[in-house]
């Protein structure tokens, strides 16, 4: 493991003492309490049955409007598609203006210059996926040049994934260095960092992975890339809100979470809203440190948003497609 | 006025929840007691068998690790169901035995409490078979009774609804699934109830029925490596020696059947519960 | 700040009428006895009037109750009788969100409990135990065991109808006959299922249903014609049955107070733990005889689980029950709430450190915040006494030897519960511990095939599983 970055300069010093070797990271990330599959599940159902209704629901499809990242990670991807996303980013909902700006497009590196230009000036960011996404499996100079690239090109935020195989075989001090890497080579850019739930399966896991993150610089921790399943779920939010809640009282900083892949209607998305509401905080509750990673999400946000104010259920000829 | 014509029911085979024809295309007539014509019924082939296998393999992970109370659920429902048909149960059993009405009342209201019966034990045999064993070291050990998988079912060729519910329920409702041969000439009730089981909640795949010549599909059910235990019921007596050495080359369980068909509407004992259950007996030590 | 909108459950569903009848011999008729006015305790409205029971009332009960068994009960087969109690837990779940409304405007508990929890498990218990009703002979007490003839029973005002389900559904389904008497403050959701069982055609006098108060419950008791007596409630009742019971030859079974232990050790999944501490104490507003109501703590890891539970409390809502972001509801009565108030000033009193949640409540009705008490020794009332309310005492331990030891300071002995990823400290404890349920990274966990009860002072018989059969049996 690289001597550590400058990330860990602001820790304090027992967090500094985690990053030193690769040993001490381990030792740390074990001593974290396990998280109990049966009770984490539970209490994840068990907020799910809030209900949120009237002001109450139209403030949290609002809410999470603004928290979308409009999302093309597709091989047959094209400047007409990406331009078309971004159009719709801009403004989701042609026939109410007053409807917020998603937060983010992400696409791939090479879409990223057509994305900054479709969006400028508009606020809307450009978040690039990277470090050879989804699999990670290639070699850092790869993962590297991908990521610089993308902020060459004016990528605003990278979405980086883990090397799973890494973490797994428990070589944490390689997981480690390479988010360090490539928090470097963010430049001005914010770095989320992709775990890939789905792959690491247990909630133990998910907790490391996510001190991980947060411990080597991540400025985000996100579920999945969603080319896996499962992919994003509330007891994995729930674990990885706990565990930015768990930062920020030990460090007084605060972490952001992005669940994505399989959150499809308004339903989920409160759902989520309300376990970050009451797992990390009210302060969560803002694109700057809770995203949804999604596609067809947004259009039942609008349709919902629509049956709030019309008073009837919409349909989906009247949302357009991207 | 002329007579009103009736809708003829077609007969097919119930196959990981849906009611396909057999692949080979064929049929066969189904006759009454006084050789008068019902119906034709599907002629299953060793390749519908396989299906079946397969389809109760896929079940098999949902329907076991559904809770206990949740396949007696299901299993009640099936009753209900039942209940609400009990008429054309009675119409179809008399017409398939040659049995008088009353008769055919006292079978298929017998077959209606069997599944009561047995749904009641889904949630109890965990209980009853199941035991912390007090063994003589600091250990915490204990056994527990768990579903075999897919079991190979032969029913009954006489009682072709009260003894094949007495065959399927006990499989079921312990959490295996089942593909069952009917009755070669008295298939129809079969099929009428697997229209009950689809109606009902019980998830496509645990219960499979193929009609046809039991001497023609038993052979490839009993030798077939994905089938875990086998029921011998209804095997002809000629063939439940050979039968039991095919299935020797998996070491299946084998329900043995005794001499002739006994009379279904005796009360049942559980050896039909256990004879398809896994005992699994785990330890921990205990300290601190 | 993102407020939730009221949510609250429609009220019209509950079907309340002005006034409700008891249940004799299948049907419904007036009462001898005062009738008494039931309150919503969340806002201190009368929500009906109930016939109560006089003494004549509970004899023709009785009585009615010995000839259903007599003539048809005590001689029908036992698939029959189950399919009786099928139709029962059928029809619970049908109406259950008639239930869950009326029980909530009751009792006070929050509809997201009565709708999730007390309901469904009703249903439930009525269902498993009607799969017994033919299977006695399995149950390991002999080849054929005979019911006992008429069972008169006393139940709480926690979980009215889950206690209703809990007594009535293992005495029909071993063939005896009951009459059962609500609390005085919760009699309504026995009478619906009073309702429910006239409408699934029980013979008439299977079931009998008296409401009214102490006296009632003693005469019910203490009646000569009653072979078996089943009681929940207060320890001190408890006791005062058992010594009138005493030379009467009457079989008895007693499900009592408790002062549970909460153990959570350092190697505890620890915001499961916190999950598993609240749920322990503050589910049915800590009205649970199995309540967590003491959290035992590992004192190296003190300082740190107290912050995370001050923090998780603070996210709960109290308020109406029936709305359903409400995560703890109002008292029961007047009653209970100065009970709770008087044992919370001698905590403060006797010196332990008090933390009461920052949380709104409403401004009528009667309702406590939850409160958390840290620095207590086994010497104060708080440790000792069952205070059945939303307050926590905190201790602390050093080893698995003093947690034992502590844990098992008190006569009384119903539950426990132990925090730890290490399976065979869990074994360990749990054999040592003595407790008649223990919960092991989890709490407050019953399904029907689960026996329930306590040790010592926290009564004798167990509810459920094959082990509940036995109270109702002659074996």
């Amino acid at each position: 493991m690289a001597a550590p970055s400058t990330t860990s300069a602001g820790l304090p010093p027992a967090l500094a003492d985690a990053t030193r070797d690769e040993t001490s990271l381990r030792r740390f990330l074990h001593g974290l309490p396990g998280v109990d599959q049966v009770g984490v599940e539970q209490r994840a159902a068990g907020l799910a049955t809030r209900s949120i209704k009237k002001a109450s629901k139209l403030w949290a499809i609002d809410t999470a409007i603004s928290m979308v990242d409009l999302t093309t990670l597709e091989g047959a991807d094209t400047a007409g598609k990406v331009r078309s996303l971004c159009a719709k980013a801009r403004r989701p909902d042609p026939e109410r203006p007053e409807v917020p700006k998603v937060a983010a497009v992400c696409v791939y590196p090479d879409m990223v210059a057509i994305a900054v230009k479709e969006t400028a000036g508009t606020g809307v960011g450009v978040a690039s996926v990277a470090t050879a996404f989804p699999s990670g499996r290639s070699s850092m100079r790869v993962k590297l040049a991908d990521t610089e690239q993308a902020v060459a090109d004016g990528a605003t935020e990278i979405d980086m994934v883990i090397d799973r195989g890494a973490f797994l075989s428990g070589h944490y001090g390689r997981v480690f260095d390479e988010i360090a890497t490539i928090k470097q080579a963010c430049g001005g850019a914010h770095l989320k960092v992709i775990l890939e739930t789905g792959e690491l399966v247990t909630y133990d896991n998910v907790r490391r992975a996510s001190w991980l993150a947060m411990l080597a610089g991540g400025d985000f921790i996100k579920t999945s890339t969603g080319k896996v399943s499962p992919a994003a779920t509330l007891p994995v939010t729930h674990v990885m809100l706990q565990a930015v809640r768990d930062w920020h009282d030990t460090t007084g900083d605060r972490i952001g979470v992005k669940p994505a892949g399989g959150i499809r209607n308004t339903k989920d998305a409160i759902r989520y809203l309300v376990a970050v509401h009451e797992v990390a905080g009210p302060e969560w509750l803002d694109n700057t440190l809770f995203r949804f990673g999604a596609s067809s999400l947004l259009n039942d946000l609008l349709m919902q948003r629509r049956t709030q104010l019309e008073g009837h259920y919409s349909g989906p000829d009247y949302v357009t497609v991207d | 006025m002329s007579e009103r014509l009736s809708v003829a029911k077609t007969y097919k085979l119930y196959i990981g929840g849906a009611f396909p024809r057999s692949e080979s295309g064929r049929s066969y007539p189904v006759r009454d007691s006084k050789g008068g014509f019902l119906a034709n019924a599907a002629q299953g082939s060793r390749k519908d068998v396989r299906e079946a296998v397969v389809a109760a393999r896929k079940a098999f992970g949902g329907w076991s690790g559904a809770t206990a109370y949740n396949r007696g659920q299901v299993l009640y429902r099936v009753a209900e169901l039942l209940e609400g048909r009990r008429e054309q149960f009675i119409a179809e059993t008399a017409a398939s035995e040659g049995l008088a009405a009353k008769r055919a009342q006292t079978v298929v209201d017998a077959a209606i409490d069997r599944w009561v019966w047995y749904a009641g034990w889904s949630d109890k045999i965990a209980t009853v078979l199941g035991a912390s064993n007090p063994v003589a070291g600091p250990y915490f050990s204990f056994s527990l009774p768990e579903p075999t998988g897919v079991v190979g079912v032969l029913a009954p060729q006489a009682s072709s609804l009260l003894g094949l519910v007495s065959v399927l329920a006990p499989v079921i409702a312990t959490g295996n699934t089942a593909v069952v041969v009917t009755s070669q000439d008295r298939p129809l009730p079969a099929i009428t109830l697997s229209e009950v089981l689809a109606t009902s909640d019980v998830p496509g795949g645990v219960v499979n029925l193929v009609t046809g010549a039991t001497a023609e599909l038993a052979p490839w059910l009993a030798s077939h490596a994905d089938v875990n235990a086998l029921d011998l019921a209804g095997a002809p007596e000629s063939m439940r020696t050979e039968l039991e050495v095919a299935a020797a080359g998996t070491v299946k369980r084998v329900l043995r059947a005794k001499g002739t068909e006994p009379d279904w509407t005796a009360p049942p004992d559980i050896s039909r519960l256990r004879a398809f259950l896994e005992t699994k007996t785990v330890w921990h030590p205990m300290g601190v | 700040m993102w407020e939730y909108a009221p949510a609250p459950e429609s009220r019209a569903i509950a079907n309340l009428k002005p006034s409700y009848r008891m249940f004799v011999d299948g049907e419904f008729v007036d009462g001898g006895g005062e009738p008494l006015k039931t309150i919503n305790p969340a806002t201190e409205e009368v929500l009906a009037e109930v016939a109560t029971a006089d003494k004549n009332d509970v004899d023709r009960a009785v009585k009615a109750a010995r000839r259903a068994y007599d003539r048809v009960w005590g001689k029908m087969p036992g698939a029959e009788r189950a399919k009786y109690l099928y139709r029962i837990a059928r029809m619970i779940a049908e109406r259950s969100r008639e239930l869950a409304v009326l029980e909530s405007l009751d009792n006070g508990k929050p509809i997201k409990e009565s709708r999730d929890v007390d309901v469904p498990t009703a249903s439930a218990h009525f269902f498993y135990h009607a799969g017994w009703a033919d299977k006695l002979g399995y149950a390991g007490l002999g080849p054929n065991p005979r019911p006992l003839g008429v069972a008169g029973q006393v139940i709480p005002w926690n979980f009215p109808l889950l206690m209703a389900a809990w007594k009535i559904a293992p005495a029909l389904a071993c063939g005896n006959t009951v009459v059962l008497k609500p609390a005085e403050t919760t009699p309504l959701t026995a009478l619906v299922l009073a309702d429910i069982i006239a409408q699934a055609e029980l013979p008439p006098g299977v079931v009998n249903i008296l409401p009214g108060a102490g006296d009632v419950g003693a005469e019910l008791t203490n009646h000569a014609g009653v072979d078996k007596v089943a009681f929940t409630g207060s320890t001190d009742v408890g006791k005062l049955i058992q010594r009138s019971l005493a030379g009467s030859g009457k079989k008895l079974t007693l499900e009592l107070g408790g002062k549970a232990a909460n153990v959570v050790f350092d190697d505890a999944p620890l915001d499961q733990a916190v999950e598993g501490i609240v749920n322990g104490i503050f589910f049915n507003q800590g009205h649970v005889c199995c309540a967590g109501s003491r959290l035992l703590v590992a004192e190296s890891v003190a300082d740190e689980l107290l912050a995370k539970l001050h923090a998780r409390i603070s996210t709960l809502r109290i308020g109406d029950p029936l709305d359903k972001n409400t995560d703890v509801g109002a008292i029961n009565s007047k009653e209970q709430l100065t009970r709770i108030t008087e044992l919370v000033a001698s905590g403060e009193q006797e010196g332990a450190e008090k933390w009461v949640s920052p949380c709104p409540l409403p401004d009528k009705g009667f309702f406590f915040a939850p409160t958390v008490f840290a620095g207590v020794s086994q010497a104060m009332r708080i440790a000792r006494e069952e205070i059945f309310g939303p307050v926590l005492s905190v201790l602390t331990f050093r080893t698995p030897d003093e947690a034992v030891a502590k844990a098992n300071n008190t006569p009384y002995g119903l539950s426990a519960g132990i925090w730890t990823d290490k399976g065979s400290r869990i074994l360990w404890m749990a054999n040592k511990l003595r407790a008649g349920v223990v919960w092991a990274n989890t709490f407050n966990r019953f399904d029907p095939t689960a026996p329930f009860g306590g040790y010592q002072e926290s009564g004798f018989g167990r509810e459920g599983g094959r082990a509940g059969l036995e109270a109702y049996l002659d074996v």
